[in-house]
This record gives structure tokens, C-alpha cells and sequence, in this order.
């Protein structure tokens, strides 16, 4: 389910770093953190608070990937696209999953379940390909684990 | 935790500490970084924890970080009073039995330990300190010790030193192997010229890729003009391919502290930053616990040391953006902007965050100023060759059968990491390059498998030190795909502040596409040769001015691929979707009809037991059926 914004947990966020301008991109983060997206109205009440332009908040959300200004599915689904998982065939497993999924990276499932990213180097290179889901590694992953794993986190949710 | 400030206090922690790494009763160290926590350590630990607490043993349990060799983990490390330490690979849950039975009935061992460690080598000291005392149990003789061990036997741990052997969580552990002593020497008996004197001796040079002499960048920020300095430390790893500075983070973060406390001092900084990557959450978690110690013991905060010296830090968490790497970039994302970077026409040591004096260096840099201060800029240069001096950590993986974190001496032949500690290519396949320096470096082909590793040899070959990943490829990888797969790389990554490189770099992935699609034409290696003049020129920070050299490295050493490509349309490594064809083996299909199930879209047909074949007008060439061919009898054209 979406959260509604609601101003108190915005100002309450803001007043932990106390209006600090350059803590913005901390102030983003947690409130990403909260809402699994920056919602339109707490960046426009977020401007407000700080004394910032909206655009200003919007240049550093479109900068920075780890920001999405559409809603997130309950789930992440982060496929590292670093240089160890590309040569182990992590081409082949982001293709994979858009195929299971029916979305392609970058997209969200109808049903909000699942978001498909891809992600500049885990930093799990050993263990190639990984893929991070919810927040667990999955080491060496493999196409045809695909069904199995999405199934459990279905499950689990 | 009592606060520390004179010599008999460290004297004491470090006593704690000592009891902790040699315990008189026994004890269980699991790898918890993130690649041990990947590959099951959680499960490990938490099954260790129970079976503990439901037998009622006296054992003492606790974490620590990687050792480097991530192919054996989950690994678990087991020390018995005055026994070698024995390290247990590829741990499971359901091995816990087995080893806490071996512990408590002293039966033999159900499982066999990987390899022994009979002492400890406290680098900071110079000593070694025994694990065995008297004489080798019977049993364990045919155990190898760890410097017998492939992987570790050419490696010298300088900058790892403390990673797998102490917890990260633990303060005194790092206190009891020499940590902080180094900056209790610097604060009390040197002066600020003075240390910098013996980091500039030692020959240091960055290790985030640049490789700027470490003490020279110190001394021009210590005479800048300003009364308010900053020293920055850059966890922002954003290498694809490389991890060394998670492990050290995760693993042993103080010493990244203590770095930085030596080098705040002797630049005149009261003030510090670490900007870690937003993909690396144990980092982030293992650093704040350092802080919160280093601050709780007084070693960071006011007086320090009762020295009258004031220093403090500050983490800040980065969101994804590669250029963050880049220092003038990174400290605009400090300030809380978008992070790009600027011109440099006055340097950060001038003028960087803020508009203050900054000195910003990488974590492995950081990590290994306490080694430099104990032991004497002198020792650590004689380390490595001339002008690359100390060692480096690699991250080795990709197609090699020792995947891992590896520590060498600088200069080593690049065959020596790639055969003796890397045990060579897996399944017998020929290797074919290693990829150096993330977006920035290049690739070496076989033919230079003699070349030494340091920074200078490397440049020359048309590559990079970077950051320290090796991507090693094999006969299976295409060269072409992987320049595209850097310039695509490097096109979401640009910030689009230049033109050379936000255009001319989307123009070269556009040019690649089209090659590796099989819609290359005459004139396109020229083209993009041309190109790359013209972007390495006019860009203006690093990643632009770095971004051709995978496709420039890649030409020159393997232009008949690009030429495969372009004239006659294939995909010499059958990579390249467009240019390629499976097919079946008609020796070695058994039948099975694995391949035929796991087929997405079902075009692959065959009786039980009989040849199967692959209809290419429907195959999407997925390639699933080549990963779970158990027979090696998918075939690719």
C-alpha cells in the first residue's frame, strides 16, 4: 500500500538535520526511505521547510540513482551490473527476469510487487552473478533459479 | 569504554585485546563480510549461536571479516588454547554439529580443516606471535599452513592486515595488533612536517587510481592558505568489479580511522568526512560502530591524546552516482548538491569542499598510513619496485578459478596473479585479457602476461592501476561487447555537464551498438579512434577524459575482433546476440531434455534419449540451455 505523505514525519525528518541545506541528499534518502519513492508533496513541503527551490530538490533526485520519483513495488530487485557479473552472464539474468516478469528494468509490476532495477556494481564480485533482492544477495545466480526465488518472496510477502 | 590518553592506557586495551585474539578457552570466528554473509554466513552463525547455548559449551563466538579467498566461503575459523587456528570452508549449517562434536569430545575430525595458521603476524609490531605452542597436535600434519596455500603464498598484507583476523567490532583487537599506537607516536613524538616527511619517503601513492604521491598532496594542503581544512576519505567505490574498499571497511575500519586522524594532524584539519557508497550498508553500519568507539575511548573529539589536537568525522552516505568517485565531484555531493565536478584549474588542496582546503584520499590509501608511521616511511618503500612502492589489493574475479581479494607487492608479474594465486582460467578454457581500472583502464591481453603490475607498466599498456579490480577473461568473452558494455556504462554515468562527453560518448555507444548487432560499417574502428582524441581532449574531469580507453585498449590489442564484427558479421566469442546460433552437440547429447524443459520458448525438440535440436527460427538465444546443459553440448556459433 502507498503511504499518504503526512507533514509530521516530513518535519520530523528535517528537523533531525536541522534544515542543514547540505544534508539534502541524507534528508532524500530517509525520506525515500520511508515512502519506498519521493512523493511529489513531500518534495514540495520538503522545499518549503528548507527553504529550498523545488528544483533544486528535483536536480538531485533525477542525479543521483538511488532516488525514484514513481512508486516501488513491496520488493527490489536490484540485478548488479558490474564487470565480473557481465562477463558471468548477468545480460542473460536481467533478460531473464524481465522475461519472468513481464517488465522491463527500470519498470515496476502491475501488481506492485516487484521493481526491476539494475545496479552499478554490488560490489559481491566473487560471487557472480548476484542479484539483490530485498536487500539478500544471491549468489551466482543462474536463469533457471528465476521461477523458484520469486516465488519464495511472493510467499513471503 | 574508558577513555584513553596516555600509553599505559593503550597498554591496557591492548592487553584486553591480546586476550581476545588468544583466549584461553576456545573459540569460533565466523567471516561475516558481505561476501561471507552472501554465501550463507548468517545461516552459519546463528546455527553456531544455538547449538552453543542448547549444549551448554564454553565457547566464545564471535565475527570477523574476509580473509580474501571468497570462493571457500561461508568460512569458519576455530582456535583452541595453544592449538594452530583451523579455518573450515564452505561452512553450512548443518556441518555446526559436526565441528562443535569434534570440539567438545576431542574425537576426530568429521570435517577437515581448508588450512592452519600456527602464528599470527602482527605487521604493525613487526613480530609474530604463536597460536601453536609446543608440539603440532597429531592430525594436523597433513593440514597446510595458509602461507603454503596457493592464493596466499605470494600475497603480503599490508592494507588487510587486520581483515579476517580481528572483529571490526572490536576496538581493543585493533589496539592489540598496533592500532592507534601509530597515532599516539604521531600526535606525541613527531611533528606534522615530520610525518609528512615519512609518508612522502614511503613513496606512497594514491590508491583510489590517480596515484598522486599521498605525502606530496598532504604538504601542499598543510601550506594552503586557510584556517579551516578538511580531510576527506573516498569510500565511494564505484569501480564496477572492484570491492577492496568495502572488505576494508567492513573489516577493519579503524585503521581507515586512524589514517585519517594521523593525516588530519599533520595537515591542521579539526574536521573529516567518509562518503561511502549507498551500496554498501555493512560498511556504512561496521564504520559508524568504529566512530562511536573511537569517540567513546577519546581517540576521536577534543584533545586527543591530551595533545590539544581536535579532530572529528563525519560519514555520509552517497546515492548512486559513479562520478561521485571523481574528488571535485564528490565533495559538490558533500555539500549536498548534485555531484558534478568542476575544472580544475585550482586544486582541491586549495580550494575544494567549501571552498576550503581539502584533502581528499581513497580508502586503501588511508589504511595503510599507520603501517607507514610504525614501521618508517623507509620499510614500506622497500616494499614494491621504484616508484610504485608498497603493495595493492586486487579484487581477482571474473573468469579465474581463485576468485577473491588478493594483496600483492607492486611489480609482480601479472602471471603470478593469475596462475599461481588466481590457480588460472576454470574448465580449461585459454585466457584472453584482464580488464583493469574499472570504466577508466583498459584491457592486457594474453600477450603480456609478463607484464609487471604496477602503476607505470600499466599505463603504458594502454591500461590503469584504478582502484585495483582484474576482470579476468577468457576465450568465452567478446572484446567488443565488453567496450560497449564500458562506453554504455559511462553514457548513464556521465553527468552531462560537458559536451565531449555527454554527447560524444553516447555517440560512441551508438557506433558499438551497431557493431555488435552486426550493423558496423567500413570506417567505425577509425571513427571511433578519431573520436576518442577528441573526447580525451575536451572533457572536463576524468571520466570523460578516461571514458575511450577501454574501447582505445580494446583496438589495439584485439582489432580482428572488431573486424569479425564489421566485415564478416560474427561473434568470434559468441557473445554478440545478433551474430550468434546455438546449437546442439550431436556427439555429446545424451537426450536428457533438460534443455528442451527449461526453454522459455520451447524450441528445442527431441525425443527421450535421442539427439535433441534447436529451432534457430524461434530461439531467442536466452542462453539457458547452454547454463544447464550438464553434457557441455550446447553449441555456439
Amino acid at each position: 500500500m502507498k503511504k499518504t505523505v503526512d507533514e509530521k514525519t516530513v518535519r520530523g525528518i528535517v528537523k533531525k538535520y536541522d534544515g542543514d541545506k547540505s544534508a539534502a541528499v541524507a534528508i532524500l534518502q530517509e525520506i525515500q526511505d520511508e515512502y519506498r519513492y519521493l512523493p511529489k508533496e513531500a518534495l514540495t513541503l520538503l522545499g518549503l521547510e528548507m527553504g529550498v527551490p523545488l528544483s533544486r530538490l528535483y536536480e538531485i533526485a533525477t542525479f543521483y540513482n538511488a532516488f525514484s520519483l514513481t512508486p516501488r513495488g513491496k520488493c527490489m530487485i536490484e540485478v548488479c551490473a558490474g564487470t565480473a557479473c557481465h562477463v558471468q552472464g548477468g545480460f542473460n539474468l536481467m533478460t531473464g527476469l524481465e522475461r519472468e516478469l513481464g517488465i522491463m528494468r527500470g519498470e515496476t509490476t502491475p501488481d506492485g510487487m516487484f521493481t526491476l532495477a539494475e545496479v552499478r556494481c554490488l560490489g559481491c564480485c566473487s560471487l557472480a552473478a548476484v542479484a539483490r533482492i530485498d536487500g539478500n544477495i544471491h549468489p551466482y545466480m543462474a536463469q533457471d533459479e528465476i521461477p523458484r526465488i520469486l516465488k519464495n518472496y511472493r510467499k513471503q510477502r | 569504554m574508558s577513555r584513553i590518553s596516555t600509553l599505559k592506557d593503550m597498554d591496557r586495551a591492548a592487553q584486553r585485546g591480546l586476550a581476545s585474539l588468544f583466549p584461553k578457552k576456545t573459540k569460533i570466528m565466523v567471516g561475516m563480510a558481505t561476501s561471507g554473509i552472501a554465501s550463507g554466513a548468517q545461516g552459519v552463525y546463528d546455527a553456531l549461536a544455538a547449538e552453543i547455548k542448547a549444549k551448554g559449551l564454553d565457547i566464545i563466538l564471535s565475527k570477523t571479516g574476509s580473509m580474501g579467498l571468497d570462493a571457500i566461503e561461508p568460512l569458519v575459523d576455530v582456535l583452541e588454547p595453544n592449538k594452530p587456528r583451523l579455518s573450515y570452508s564452505k561452512m553450512t549449517p548443518k556441518k555446526v554439529p559436526l565441528l562443535l562434536d569434534r570440539l567438545s569430545s576431542g574425537a576426530a575430525d568429521a570435517i577437515k580443516p581448508a588450512y592452519r595458521m600456527d602464528a599470527d603476524d602482527f605487521l604493525v609490531q613487526g613480530e609474530k606471535k604463536p597460536y601453536l605452542k609446543g608440539k603440532l597436535p597429531a592430525g594436523l600434519k597433513d593440514i597446510p599452513v595458509i602461507q603454503d596455500i596457493d592464493f596466499y603464498k605470494k600475497q603480503v598484507k599490508i592494507a588487510l592486515r587486520n581483515c579476517g583476523t580481528i572483529d571490526p567490532e572490536s576496538i581493543d583487537e585493533y589496539i592489540a595488533r598496533g592500532g592507534y599506537y601509530s597515532l599516539l607516536k604521531a600526535v606525541a613524538d613527531m611533528s606534522p612536517d615530520e610525518i609528512i616527511n615519512d609518508v612522502i619517503a614511503s613513496g606512497l601513492r594514491g590508491r583510489g587510481g590517480g596515484g598522486f604521491l599521498v605525502g606530496r598532496k598532504w604538504q601542499s594542503c598543510r601550506h594552503a592558505h586557510g584556517d579551516v581544512k578538511y580531510v576527506i576519505c573516498n569510500g565511494d567505490e564505484g569501480d564496477p568489479g572492484a570491492y577492496m574498499d568495502r572488505s576494508l571497511m567492513e573489516g577493519d575500519p579503524h585503521s581507515v580511522l586512524e589514517g585519517m586522524i594521523i593525516g588530519a594532524f599533520a595537515i591542521g584539519a579539526h574536521e573529516g568526512f567518509i562518503y561511502v557508497r549507498n551500496e554498501y550498508p555493512l560498511a556504512v553500519a561496521n564504520l559508524q560502530c568504529a566512530l562511536e568507539q573511537a569517540r567513546a575511548c577519546g581517540l576521536l573529539g577534543k584533545n586527543i591524546f591530551n595533545s590539544g589536537f581536535d579532530f572529528d568525522i563525519k560519514i555520509v552516505k552517497g546515492a548512486g552516482a559513479f562520478v561521485c568517485g571523481e574528488s571535485t565531484a564528490l565533495m559538490a555531493s558533500l555539500e549536498g548538491k548534485a555531484g558534478e565536478p568542476r575544472a580544475k584549474y585550482i586544486h582541491t588542496v586549495e580550494q575544494g569542499l567549501w571552498n576550503r582546503p581539502s584533502n581528499l584520499n581513497n580508502v586503501e590509501s588511508w589504511a595503510n598510513v599507520p603501517v607507514i608511521i610504525a614501521r618508517g616511511g623507509k620499510w614500506f618503500s622497500g616494499v614494491g619496485v621504484r616508484h610504485s612502492t608498497g603493495t595493492k589489493v586486487f579484487s581477482l574475479v571474473g573468469k579465474i578459478n581463485n576468485v577473491g581479494l588478493v594483496e600483492v607487492p607492486m611489480g609482480i608479474p601479472l602471471k603470478d596473479i593469475i596462475y599461481d594465486i588466481g590457480g588460472g582460467i576454470p574448465g580449461g578454457k585459454a585466457f584472453k585479457a584482464v580488464q583493469t581500472g574499472g570504466p577508466s583502464g583498459g584491457c592486457i591481453p594474453d600477450k603480456l602476461i609478463d607484464l609487471p603490475v604496477d602503476f607505470d607498466s600499466l599505463w603504458e599498456a594502454g591500461s590503469m592501476m584504478g582502484s585495483g579490480g582484474m576482470i579476468v577473461m577468457d576465450e568465452r568473452t567478446c572484446m567488443v561487447d565488453i567496450a560497449r558494455y564500458f562506453i554504455e556504462f559511462l553514457v548513464s554515468e556521465s553527468c552531462g555537464k560537458c559536451v565531449p562527453c555527454r554527447e560524444g560518448v553516447y555517440r560512441m555507444n551508438e557506433i558499438l551498438h551497431d557493431i555488435c548487432r552486426g550493423k558496423g560499417k567500413k570506417g567505425d574502428v577509425e571513427l571511433l579512434e578519431s573520436m576518442s582524441k577528441g573526447i580525451q581532449d575536451g572533457s572536463l574531469c576524468a571520466l570523460g577524459g578516461s571514458a575511450p580507453n577501454p574501447v582505445l585498449s580494446t583496438i589495439r590489442y584485439f582489432r580482428e575482433e572488431y573486424d569479425a564484427h564489421i566485415r564478416h558479421k560474427r561473434c568470434p566469442a559468441g557473445v554478440c546476440r545478433a551474430l550468434i546460433r546455438y546449437g546442439i552437440d550431436k556427439e555429446k547429447c545424451t537426450g536428457c531434455g533438460v534443455c528442451a524443459r527449461k526453454c522459455p520458448v520451447a524450441c528445442i525438440s527431441g525425443e527421450k534419449k535421442k539427439l535433441h535440436a534447436i529451432d534457430p527460427g524461434k530461439c531467442i538465444k536466452c542462453g539457458i540451455c547452454m547454463e544447464t546443459c550438464k553434457f557441455d553440448a550446447i553449441t555456439v556459433e
